[in-house]
């Protein structure tokens, strides 16, 4: 097993790197994203949360892979070519906003009516009062949620092995074709995914504890 | 547009339709068959039997930190290397029962939690025995408050089975990209038809989801 690691020791770093590229680059579009969309459903227009509902709707139910592939292949034949690893970390990113866009949202809701009632006859604005007020209260409640989300988002950056993106699964499957060791090529490559996600995991565990 | 009528004859359509039909047939085999090991599992770490729910606990946070698709490959690639013989139906549910068998014993972890320590003492001073104590009292309430977290899970495990296609499984997505593997301008019809398909299902599932938690908090 030690064989294969330092027989491919750049391949695996590589697609270490390329994963955890991925996933900073996912966690930050999927959260503006996320947001915004929370906020549309919050909205005190009906339109603009019908838009949002739809949205999240879309994209919370149709697989990630699905949603890489279209973008992988569809949006090409259109527009203009994508590089594999730009598909996917466009399609984790729409996918994970959907999910985090319902976790801000069941935080926002979770903040009593009388925070923006009494914001607003304070004499703020809706504005306002959802930035100063609403919003830092939310954001405290929906932080062991949103870690949770972003554990899954770089679980799920394995996708990017559909599209030649280059990321951890990519090689692994590289590594065990050329190895012929494919248990050890995977126990190795599940190891590197544990660096990342174990020890976030028992941090939002002790979070939610000391929330609690 | 004329492609969108060629696309969708009834042989391609149902074609496709044995490939959801496949979908809902590996998913619904794994989601009975994880959710007995999630219960069995998340029961075990919950007793807290010395070492043995230690050891039950630390197997299921490395299963449910490792990506889907890595215990995919292992089922199908790795397990051959072991001596057993696994076909891609076999090898996607046994992954998908692994994996989403330790999702839920952790949503049903937290729900066991979830009830107040009282209705336990309550049922054990009143002379019940521990097994009696969480067969009727503890596990109703509990299951009653993870309902929603059970079914949000399903509906993820009816997504993750499109992982499945990287192994042949003859499922929706799969089914799809042998027919526009064929003809390429089918390709734009095919992504549109089955991303219908998998909202259909899922958007259900998540509905009844919905409307489960609605009747529960009222």
């Amino acid at each position: 097993m030690i064989g294969i690691l330092t027989s491919h020791w750049s391949e695996f770093i590589t697609g270490f790197g390329n994963t955890i590229l991925c996933s900073l680059i996912a966690l930050f579009f999927s959260l503006v994203l996320g947001i915004g969309f929370a906020l549309l459903e919050v909205a005190p227009i009906k339109f603009l949360r019908i838009i949002a509902k739809i949205y999240i709707e879309l994209f919370r139910n149709i697989p990630l892979l699905v949603i890489t592939m279209v973008f992988y292949l569809v949006i090409p034949q259109f527009f203009f070519k994508v590089s594999g690893f730009v598909a996917g970390t466009i399609g984790l990113s729409l996918y994970t906003s959907a999910f985090i866009a319902e976790n801000i949202r069941a935080g926002i809701n979770s903040v009593g009516d009388g925070q923006m009632e009494g914001a607003l006859s304070n004499g703020m604005t809706y504005t306002q009062a959802m930035r100063y007020v609403i919003l830092p209260q939310a954001m405290r409640i929906v932080i062991p949620p949103l870690g949770n989300q972003f554990i899954n988002l770089i679980k799920n950056s394995s996708v990017l092995a559909f599209v030649a993106g280059f990321d951890l699964m990519y090689q692994a499957d590289v590594v065990a074709l050329s190895s012929f060791q494919t248990i050890n090529t995977y126990v190795i490559v599940g190891v590197f995914y544990l660096i990342l996600t174990l020890p976030l995991s028992y941090y939002m565990r002790y979070l939610e504890k000391k929330l609690n | 547009m004329g492609n969108f009528a060629q696309a969708y004859s009834w042989v391609d359509i149902r074609f496709l339709l044995q490939g959801l039909g496949v979908t809902i047939y590996v998913s619904l085999i794994s989601i009975a068959l994880s959710f007995i090991v999630g219960l069995i599992f998340g029961f075990i770490r919950n007793m807290k039997i010395k070492y043995l729910s230690a050891i039950v606990g630390f197997c299921i946070d490395i299963i449910r930190n490792l990506p889907l698709l890595l215990i995919i490959f292992f089922t199908y690639f790795g397990l051959p290397e072991l001596g057993i013989v696994t076909n891609p139906i076999l090898a996607s549910i046994i992954a998908l029962v692994i994996f989403e068998g330790a999702m839920l014993a952790e949503i049903v972890r937290s729900g066991i939690n979830a009830v107040p320590i009282g209705q336990m003492e309550g049922a054990r001073s009143n002379g019940m025995t521990y097994m009696q104590a969480m067969i009727h009292v503890v596990l109703p309430q509990a299951l009653h408050k993870m309902i929603p977290a059970l079914l949000s899970q399903f509906v993820s495990l009816v997504k993750d089975t499109s992982l499945a296609t990287i192994i042949v499984l003859p499922e929706l997505l799969f089914h799809a990209q042998i027919i526009y593997s064929q003809n390429s301008t089918y390709l734009i019809p095919m992504y549109l038809i089955i991303s219908v398909m998998y909202f259909v299902v899922c958007f259900s599932l998540s509905m009844f989801a919905s409307h489960l938690q609605k009747k529960f908090n009222s």
